[in-house]
């Protein structure tokens, strides 16, 4: 957090090689929103084709709307979201809690169990919970989706709480508990509502990840139990048509919705940032 | 409440009970599982016996699957390599601009790295598909006559790679730079290096960290990457996760699925050995 970073490049530097540098990162930029973009595009498209622009439409959100399997897809996702997310961010906070204040015997072991559940390759966890589930005989469908969501995001929603927890005056909670507070009451009226903004990017956090994870649920999901991104992926087994294109142009400005509403609670998104990195 | 060290509260118990039941049991009691099945013998009906069989780690040898693991491997170091060579210069790029500009640019870093994965890799679908947006471009620029096949092949899950994964490589490279004082490049040109010394000698140095982790963070994940090879390789460019895959939903050999897997999780735990061991635990925390 030097003062002088932002300052005026130094004197008598070459221009060009800023020039290049720019020039490539807009490249670098443009070659990562064209592709979503074509995608957005293609989805108002008034032809069965996904190759050729025939004008603008909607008629393939209509079609989305009129099918059941999406909404039910859709409701899957919702149902699955919104309570692995519960879950994840009740425990994951008081991980992130148990874990800022502590230093306690096997620390290190919880701490890299929890980042090691973060960078596991998705497939790893996926065909895992598949044998885990099998072996236990719990039938594969909903609640499994659940169970497996909760443990993939619980590590994000505790690595974004530590975060925002790190940087919290603690003398603020001592002077609570000097003015006769109990532990509950000092969490409750004091603690709580200073970590809420990063309790709830986290949340949303673990929101976005359940809404568009693929690999892990296609393992543990069953019968019935189709989420939106399985559903996609389906559909694309089937061919490629503009329906896709619609489904995953509402996934995205969902998913963007979520995020940039994340972000919000956390000035700049650094916290966000962080968390993702170790996936 | 501010415990001792080896202090165990009963708050603390508390606390870490709920992560420790359900990332012990679903988390490490289904990798401890896996491991166990790795070493036993898959019987002709999907069955599996435990024992102590390392057979399914030798099947990795045969040539069939060899050549996979090869293809896995050779794909995973490339995409890490284009993943560097792209995400330096914007990393770069966006760590020397003024604060407020940073925040945009990375912000626009983190957007498409934040849509869905499976949206990503079937924008290349629809990218590469048949006579789609890329053939066409070929064409008009004169390059090829008719359309080509781009989709299905070892090219095609390569790009499809390195767009997913860019930003994995950006965010670390960002942040090992973003640190960086700038003061120490001007040092050194006052002291008279050059402009390219002085980047090879002080900054690219000073930024090997996130070099490192992106690195990691590349290579690991497109190890075991399933979804792109799927839509972007079809049947001709299987990589060893559409190998896991097979094995453990058509195949049915779940004790050679598992040994896959195994592979896969150790070499997350070799790469974060090394990562230890080159940059240090304080940062694994601040990744």
């Amino acid at each position: 957090m030097a003062a002088v970073r932002g300052g005026p490049v130094y004197k008598g530097m070459g221009k060009l090689p800023d020039r290049a540098l720019l020039v490539l990162s807009v490249f670098i930029y443009l070659f990562l929103y064209a592709p979503i973009a074509i995608v957005i595009f293609f989805s108002f498209n008034d032809a069965k084709s996904t190759q050729n622009w025939a004008g603008f439409s909607t008629r393939w959100y209509g079609e989305l709307i009129r099918d059941q399997t999406v909404l039910d897809a859709f409701y899957n996702s919702m149902i699955v979201g919104v309570t692995a997310t519960a879950i994840a961010t009740v425990i994951g906070t008081l991980t992130a809690l148990a874990l800022s204040r502590n230093d306690f015997r096997g620390k290190t072991f919880a701490d890299s169990a929890i980042y090691a559940a973060t960078v596991m390759p998705e497939i790893v966890v996926g065909v895992s919970l598949l044998v885990f589930f099998v072996a236990a005989q719990i039938g594969l469908g909903i609640t499994t989706i659940i169970i497996a969501h909760v443990a993939f995001t619980i590590s994000f929603v505790t690595i974004v709480v530590r975060a925002r927890l790190s940087g919290m005056d603690r003398s603020i909670e001592e002077a609570a508990q000097d003015l006769g507070a109990s532990p509950v009451q000092t969490f409750l009226r004091v603690t709580l509502p200073l970590i809420l903004p990063g309790v709830m990017a986290g949340a949303l956090l673990a929101f976005t990840l359940s809404f568009d994870d693929f690999v892990i649920t296609f393992f543990v999901s069953g019968v019935g139990s189709s989420t939106l991104p399985l559903k996609i992926y389906s559909m694309l087994k089937f061919g490629v048509t503009p329906v896709i294109n619609a489904l995953s142009t509402i996934v995205v400005f969902t998913t963007l919705v979520i995020i940039l509403g994340a972000g919000r609670f956390f000035a700049g998104g650094d916290d966000l940032k962080n968390a993702r990195k170790d996936s | 409440m501010r415990g001792r060290k080896g202090g165990w509260s009963l708050g603390l118990a508390g606390l870490l009970a709920p992560v420790t039941l359900w990332l012990g049991l679903f988390f490490l009691v289904p990798l401890l599982l896996i491991l166990a099945y790795s070493f036993g013998t898959s019987g002709p009906y999907g069955g599996i016996t435990l024992g102590f069989n390392p057979g399914n780690y030798l099947n990795v040898f045969d040539p069939l699957y060899l050549q996979i693991v090869g293809r896995t491997f050779v794909i995973a170091a490339i995409n890490t390599l284009i993943c560097l060579l792209l995400g330096y210069p914007l990393a770069y790029f966006i760590a020397f601009k003024g604060r407020r500009r940073r925040t945009m640019l990375i912000l626009m870093v983190m957007v498409p790295f934040w849509t869905s994965f499976l949206i990503r890799a079937y924008a290349w679908v629809v990218i590469l598909n048949g006579n789609g947006i890329a053939n066409k471009t070929l064409q008009f620029l004169g390059i090829t006559d008719g359309p080509i096949n781009l989709i299905f092949t070892p090219g095609a899950v390569t790009l499809g790679m390195a767009y997913a994964y860019l930003p994995f490589m950006i965010l670390p490279l960002y942040a090992a730079l973003e640190k960086f004082d700038v003061r120490l490049k001007e040092a050194a040109q006052d002291l008279g290096a050059s402009r390219w010394h002085t980047f090879w000698r002080v900054t690219f140095p000073l930024s090997m960290p996130g070099v490192i982790a992106g690195s990691i963070l590349v290579f690991i994940p497109s190890a075991g990457e399933f979804v792109i090879p799927d839509l972007l390789g079809g049947s001709r460019t299987v990589l060893m996760g559409n190998l896991v895959q097979q094995q453990f939903l058509q195949a049915r050999d779940w004790a050679f699925g598992s040994a896959l897997a195994m592979i896969l999780a150790a070499l997350l735990l070799v790469a974060i050995m090394f990562y230890v061991r080159k940059v240090g635990t304080e940062k694994l925390e601040g990744v």
